[in-house]
């Protein structure tokens, strides 16, 4: 299957702090890959660093066959030109924790925002898309609402269909869920599936344990920026080699 | 004074509201984009330019307009005269020699470049708050959304910018049009001016009290504009 996305020995530090050290994993066309572990691993970090919100320090991102940033023989991550750099951020979507809506846009101006300025498509099949999606979400009818008037599940649904207005290959979510008490966690995480039944290729930071090994193909286990385990849902909740994910799963499974 | 004399002393008053209008508009016009290019220079990474930029910020809010007024209206002649001017470097000495005082337009200009300069270090600093006060999230969704730097601003940033600035902006363009009667001091002929002359003629306060009336309504006016404005961007939070 093609590649869609392939993290090699990624690095980064604040200072003296290392907080993503020899990241390695890959992702493949239509599958799901959830990122759990303990507050402070570097999860959201990881996430960020793929969607160039911040600079790696070492390493190689591959996203579709198109290098980000590769390391030169000092070890330094070296980035791609301007021009590569954009088409990679098209090809890859992210939804944010906390939805970062756009406050004074329309649901549907939010979703056709960039598909028009950015995409440059004709208004018409701009809104024609969104509305599609929005229907899929649920949220046809709060299309002329603003940001402010919606719930936070609703919000949360209108930035996946935002995201997803732009057809990307790879979507991404940051904690998807964090935000929301945990009748509003299920809408988003059934969206969540439904898109995975559909194919989407997925990225996934959670603490939603049950949803993480429901719906992945993949789990990969970080802590202190590291990724200690990874494998199978099976081979990480049930067989898990090492102690820390052990003692890290224990408290959900007791919890 | 009679009423006879009344009504004429609000004729003629009446003649120096577009001069009044004149000067308060043309500030707007132009300390409004000055404010926005000053507000995002001072969060230039550039250093030096950082700095001189708050030097010019502290200057303007730092010394009264009415003196801003004086040394920019009395400067350009000092200059002109004087044998410093062949010290400046090639540019600013033909720029101060295009200047002509003996022009008709000369002291609206000198006038209307000092309140520019003056209330575009206000406007700065309101913009700048209204700039640090959006969220790094839009920014950071915007970016992954593909936006440019010059869209996400002109269509995500400054929108809420604006909403965020119009009460504090609100007040600045209220106290703009009452300080336009500071430009009385170099014989600007405004209103103020001429109550003046009018008080002296008629030895009666009545001249002071109707060029007062012309900025209560002024007040008035803009307060009603502004809060029509906040309710029309009242639509979300």
């Amino acid at each position: 299957m093609e590649e869609m996305l392939q993290v090699k020995n990624l690095s980064k530090s604040y200072g003296n702090l290392t907080v993503l050290k020899d990241i390695s994993f890959h992702v493949k066309k239509g599958e799901v890959v959830a990122i759990i572990g303990p507050s402070g691993s570097g999860k959201s970090t990881l996430l960020r660093c793929i969607n160039q919100l911040e600079k790696a320090d070492g390493g190689e991102v591959c996203v579709c066959g198109q290098t980000m940033f590769s390391s030169d023989e000092s070890g330094k991550a070296v980035y791609s030109s301007a021009q590569i750099l954009r088409e990679i951020r098209l090809k890859i979507g992210l939804v944010f924790q906390n939805f970062n809506l756009f406050p004074h846009m329309s649901v549907l101006r939010n979703v056709t925002e960039a598909p028009i300025h950015v995409l440059k498509q004709p208004k018409t099949e701009a809104i024609e898309t969104a509305e599609k999606l929005l229907k899929k979400m649920g949220l046809l009818e709060k299309k002329n609402s603003y940001p402010c008037e919606l719930s936070g599940g609703q919000q949360q649904r209108v930035s996946i269909a935002r995201a997803l207005a732009l057809h990307p290959e790879v979507l991404f979510f940051d904690e998807p869920t964090s935000a929301l008490d945990p009748e509003l966690t299920g809408e988003i995480l059934k969206v969540i599936k439904e898109l995975a039944k559909e194919k989407m290729t997925m990225v996934i930071v959670t603490h939603e344990m049950a949803f993480a090994r429901d719906v992945a193909n993949y789990v990969v286990f970080m802590d202190g920026g590291f990724i200690v385990e990874a494998g199978t849902p099976e081979e990480v909740f049930s067989n898990a080699k090492s102690e820390r994910t052990k003692q890290f799963l224990e408290r959900y499974h007791n919890g | 004074m009679g009423i006879e004399e009344i009504k004429k002393v609000a004729e003629i008053l009446l003649q120096y509201v577009p001069a009044t209008l004149k000067l308060f508009g043309a500030t707007l016009l132009f300390s409004i984009p000055l404010g926005m290019i000053v507000a995002l220079l001072r969060k230039c990474k550039i250093k030096p330019i950082e700095w001189l930029v708050s030097f010019y910020i502290l200057i303007m809010r730092g010394t009264p307009l009415m003196l801003q007024v004086i040394a920019i209206y009395y400067a350009i002649p000092f200059v002109q005269t004087s044998d410093s001017l062949e010290k400046m470097p090639g540019f600013l000495q033909t720029l101060i020699g295009l200047v002509d005082i003996r022009d008709a337009g000369y002291m609206f200009n000198a006038v209307c470049v000092a309140f520019t300069l003056n209330y575009a270090a206000y406007f700065a600093e309101i913009f700048r708050g209204g700039i640090e006060a959006i969220s790094k999230g839009q920014y950071e969704a915007a970016a992954c959304l593909g936006f440019t730097k010059t869209q996400t601003f002109f269509r995500i940033i400054l929108p809420q910018v604006i909403k965020r600035i119009v009460p504090a902006s609100s007040n600045e363009v209220i106290t703009l049009i009452k300080d336009t009667s500071l430009a009385n001091i170099i014989a600007y002929e405004e209103i103020i001016l001429k109550a003046k002359q009018q008080m002296q003629l008629y030895s009666s306060l009545v001249p002071l009290f109707i060029a007062g009336i012309f900025y209560l309504i002024s007040t008035i006016v803009l307060t009603t504009l502004f809060s029509f404005i906040e309710k029309k961007l009242d639509y979300y939070k």
